[in-house]
């Protein structure tokens, strides 16, 4: 469903992204994980259609994401890091919305606004303004959006960021579940969440992919170590380094 | 493929437009504008002194001095609220062009000052029960107006696409519209013309030329050319184009 092949990024003379290459097929769930600033982002903004890479290509559902991005955009679903909301909307208004950006109308609308109120527990608060949300509503009302046209496609920076462990722990299962429908790349710091959800995972250091494999894989990667917070560490570098 | 074109628009426009009814913000321009048209109209261009049934000189020739700030006032959150709020990356990442978004963002401030512009009614009743306006100038003092307040809305939609600041934007939109006024008034002009050399008078007439008051005050008398009109829109079409030009720099 998603192929991307030699993607690069390069802002000024910052090179963000070199030549990462992957595909992830329907039923997969493909987690990013790498320290703060090794291109994750970047990345999943340029499969998205946001970036524009320097070189590269992707394609999502077979369809070329340069060439024809509104076309490839349709049988995606994102939910950038932070969750963006309009803060003027209401939470029901604010998925109305976006159902009709997706060309959802009328009943068809309706029923895909009360399913994902329903998958992401947002009946509670679905005529409150997003202005006045908690952190985890936020969330996963961003969330809500991303699956409203229940798309082939998932990409989630960051899903659990900021989420108390028993909605990290719905939104994992939420992964899971939809993981063996769709084809879902999610980034994120939490070397568990990678083992709990992901079919396979990728490790980005500055730009480049250092690991790739399933998580057993990638738990005996290092001889040395047995855990993958201990493999992550002994292969990725810190910017506390000089 | 077009009707889905415009749904995307409508949809835009739909957000948008209802947006601004939900901020305070917009209330009180409107407001503003009201209590400066009318008050200019009666202080500073002697409404009822001058004894003229018409609402060229004392109605109509202070709109683009209210417009330089009111505009963009009104503008300034149209794209910089998106960068702000992030909401850009979400809405470049919906199956849409940018140019649906722009259009769509664009009439829905457009349609709010049609509102605004539209609330002045009842200086038109006040010089139809005093006297008996030509309806001529009346037409096209309002049709002068609008298109002043829409280039604008347009300058100011390019100023906010390259900023996530509000306040930035603001004072920039300000400052150009301000300058795309001041080029063409004939004071200014008259004075630079005496200044500068004579051969240089055809490229200070030519620059004053591109100005909005040039074109604003054939109008706003009652004269409607086409040239004008086209003038207003070419402004416009080029201030979206620079818009696109900004959005795109953002996603670079």
């Amino acid at each position: 469903m998603i192929q991307v092949q030699n993607l690069r990024k390069v802002f000024g003379s910052k090179v963000a992204v070199d030549d990462v290459s992957f595909t992830v097929e329907k039923g997969q769930v493909l987690g990013f994980l790498g320290p703060n600033g090794a291109g994750k982002s970047t990345s999943m903004r340029m499969v998205t259609g946001y970036f524009r890479p320097t070189a590269g290509s992707i394609k999502i559902g077979g369809v070329d994401m340069l060439e024809e991005p509104e076309l490839a955009k349709r049988s995606l679903g994102y939910l950038p890091e932070n969750a963006p909301l309009y803060s003027d909307m209401t939470v029901a208004s604010f998925l109305g919305f976006c159902a009709e950006m997706r060309g959802l109308t009328g009943a068809a609308k309706a029923k895909a606004i009360d399913r994902v109120l329903d998958l992401c527990f947002l009946h509670k608060v679905r005529n409150q303004s997003v202005d006045t949300l908690s952190k985890g509503y936020r969330h996963r009302t961003c969330f809500a959006q991303s699956i409203i046209h229940d798309p082939e496609v998932l990409i989630l920076d960051e899903p659990t960021d900021g989420l108390d462990p028993n909605q990290k722990h719905e939104i994992r299962n939420l992964i899971k579940h939809m993981g063996e429908t769709k084809a879902i790349i999610f980034s994120t710091h939490i070397l568990e969440e990678v083992e709990a959800a992901c079919t396979r995972a990728m490790i980005i250091d500055r730009g480049k992919v250092v690991a790739d494999g399933t998580p057993a894989q990638l738990k005996k990667l290092v001889p040395s170590c047995n855990t993958l917070d201990e493999v992550f560490r002994s292969i990725t570098r810190s910017d506390l380094e000089k | 493929m077009k009707n889905r074109d415009l749904a995307n628009t409508t949809a835009i426009f739909k957000r948008e437009f209802l947006s601004y009814f939900n901020s305070p913000v917009l209330y009180v321009i409107v407001v503003i504008f009201l209590l400066a048209a009318m008050g200019f109209a009666f202080f500073f261009g002697r409404f009822l002194d001058s004894d003229n049934a018409s609402l060229t000189q004392a109605f109509f020739f202070w709109h683009p001095w209210i417009y330089i700030v009111l505009a963009p006032a009104v503008g300034m959150r149209m794209w910089s609220e998106e960068h702000r709020l992030g909401t850009f990356e979400l809405l470049m990442t919906m199956p849409l062009s940018p140019w649906q978004a722009i259009i769509g963002k664009f009439i829905a401030s457009a349609l709010v000052w049609a509102i605004g512009l539209a609330l002045t009614f009842s200086i038109v009743l006040t010089v139809c029960w005093l006297g008996d306006p030509d309806p001529g100038p009346i037409m096209t003092g309002y049709a002068a107006s609008y298109l002043y307040a829409l280039g604008c809305l347009a300058v100011t939609s390019a100023a906010s696409a390259y900023t996530r600041s509000q306040v930035v934007c603001f004072i920039v939109s300000v400052a150009l519209c301000i300058l795309l006024t001041l080029i063409g008034y004939p004071g200014i002009v008259d004075t630079v013309v005496r200044t500068l050399p004579g051969s240089l008078e055809s490229v200070v007439r030519f620059v004053s030329y591109l100005s909005f008051m040039d074109h604003f005050y054939e109008m706003s008398k009652g004269i409607l050319v086409i040239r004008d009109v086209l003038y207003f829109v070419s402004v416009i079409v080029i201030a979206l184009v620079v818009t696109n030009m900004g959005l795109r720099s953002k996603r670079a």
